[in-house]
């Protein structure tokens, strides 16, 4: 059996991919859909290639946490489903699962891009909590961009339910006032194989990688989260480098958002 | 009192605005994506391959396995925690029984096919609708089915025999209601799947399975136009 990561490296000297793509490219076509569940209080469904990702977000009323009685809060979940690849099982969620939905939690939470100020409806007692749902329809590889895609074009299109008498969520009854959303944040994940660096894997590159690391980036350039995955280790130049790239795809990234 | 209009404005014998498409998930072996009204369903088909536990393998047939799964934001209240229930389980079994009735698996001893049902949305009928997306993800698939199976639910709204319920009929109350999923094999019209749940006569059932297999003919046509779908596109 040829070694992926061999092909990879040789490709890669001449600053190519497998799939024809250069290094630096995404995956065609890109596509990011709105709105694609009405049970949902926002949702998404979001094409990276053959890769599928659905975001769905909820709305709930809950008690505030004891230290921060004036704030809502938020939960990512994601489904790996066995629906989406042949090598996901069904159960609790996996190492991957937990992985991922953290990446993109951290991204958004460290950004304070939801106000949670804003998701008080009685201190001390009653808060919205919004919970984010990211699910894999297709995995073709790079879950973590089309996921983070997922989850801001979700939230973005997120309405609250009215509140019926006792501060009760009426889910028929759709508000139009949206969440407050006061940054944009999307992460972008930059691989490395060798000495060469490269963005949006698909399924088979996924596996012959030696480094990665996720950069959750605010629409003003700034990072408000990193995660460090495989066994390779970076040095300060590759840092600077990989970094540099994940703003210039994000910025890429984020045109396809306001597209919709 | 009585039921005089329906509340979304169809006929009597009408279905919900149905949409379907094959072959929307490339990781699988078959798929399909189905949906009818504001209840969507997608499923994958894997295999036939090889099962696991051991002793679940039959050395005479290979086996289906439906897995049923409300996604955590597809209710109409609160979000569902994802993991499963009792009643996820009972439907997956409901839909594995109506399947089974056309797939011929005698070929592929010891072998399972997975098909896995993931809901988006639901509204009402989503075992039905999640029957008709794996009847398609099936066929797409290449596994060997001796016919099609096709689902809507049929039922009674106080006075009326209606097709295709949708969530508000099922709610009704200002009279008694009956909501019956059933599924139709499509060339000897005998019913694979039947459940019921209300009030009803027995007169009025017959009427009722009567009226949803005369409807059940569009369903089946637009399963298997987007299935011929695929292969004019490619």
């Amino acid at each position: 059996m040829p070694d992926i990561r061999e092909n990879m490296l040789n490709l890669a000297a001449l600053g190519r991919r497998q799939d024809g793509r250069g290094l630096e490219d995404y995956r065609e076509p890109i596509s990011v859909e709105v709105g694609i569940s009405r049970s949902a209080e926002g949702s998404a469904l979001v094409k990276i290639g053959k890769t599928v990702v659905m975001a769905g977000v909820k709305l709930a009323v809950d008690k505030p946490y004891p230290d921060t009685p004036n704030e809502g809060s938020m939960m990512i979940n994601v489904e790996l489903l066995p629906l989406s690849n042949p090598k996901y099982e069904s159960g609790p969620p996996s190492i991957k699962a937990v992985e991922l939905a953290r990446v993109i939690d951290r991204g958004i939470r460290e950004a304070k891009a939801i106000d949670t100020k804003k998701l008080c409806i009685v201190p001390g007692e009653k808060c919205w909590m919004v919970i984010i749902d990211l699910i894999s329809i297709n995995d073709d590889g790079n879950l973590y961009d089309a996921a983070g895609l997922a989850a801001m074009a979700a939230l973005d299109n997120a309405v609250f339910p009215k509140l019926k008498e006792g501060n009760i969520p009426d889910y028929k009854e759709k508000s139009n006032i949206p969440i407050p959303l006061t940054k944009n944040i999307l992460p972008v994940t930059v691989f490395k194989v060798g000495q060469y660096l490269f963005v949006d894997p698909n399924q088979e590159e996924e596996e012959g990688y030696d480094g990665r690391l996720s950069v959750a980036v605010a629409a003003d350039g700034n990072i408000a989260a990193l995660q460090k995955g495989g066994e390779d280790t970076f040095t300060l130049e590759e840092i600077e480098t990989m970094v540099d790239l994940a703003v210039q795809k994000a910025k890429f990234l984020r045109e396809k958002l306001k597209s919709i | 009192m009585s039921y005089k209009r329906r509340c979304d404005g169809r006929g009597w014998d009408e279905i919900r605005p149905t949409e379907a498409k094959a072959g929307i998930i490339p990781n699988a072996d078959g798929s399909a994506y189905f949906r009818m009204g504001n209840t969507a369903a997608y499923c994958a088909v894997y295999g036939p391959r090889e099962l696991f536990p051991k002793f679940l393998q039959n050395p005479k047939t290979g086996i289906i396995r439906c897995h049923y799964n409300m996604l955590p934001f597809s209710g109409m209240g609160e979000r569902i925690r994802p993991g499963g229930n009792r009643r996820a389980q009972e439907i997956s079994l409901v839909m594995e029984k109506a399947l089974s009735a056309v797939v011929d698996l005698s070929d592929f001893p010891n072998a399972v096919v997975d098909i896995y049902t993931d809901l988006p949305e639901t509204d009402a009928g989503s075992r039905c609708v999640a029957i008709n997306a794996a009847a398609m993800a099936l066929a797409d698939a290449g596994i060997p089915m001796k016919d099609m199976v096709s689902a809507l639910a049929v039922g009674r709204v106080d006075d009326k025999i209606v097709v295709d319920l949708c969530y508000e009929e099922e709610a009704y109350e200002g009279g008694p209601v009956a909501d019956i999923p059933i599924a139709v094999v499509h060339n000897t019209q005998e019913i694979a799947l039947l459940q019921m749940d209300g009030e009803i006569s027995k007169e009025e059932l017959i009427r009722a399975i009567e009226m949803g297999r005369k409807a059940m003919e569009q369903v089946y046509e637009i399963q298997k136009k987007a299935l011929k779908e695929k292969y004019q596109d490619a």
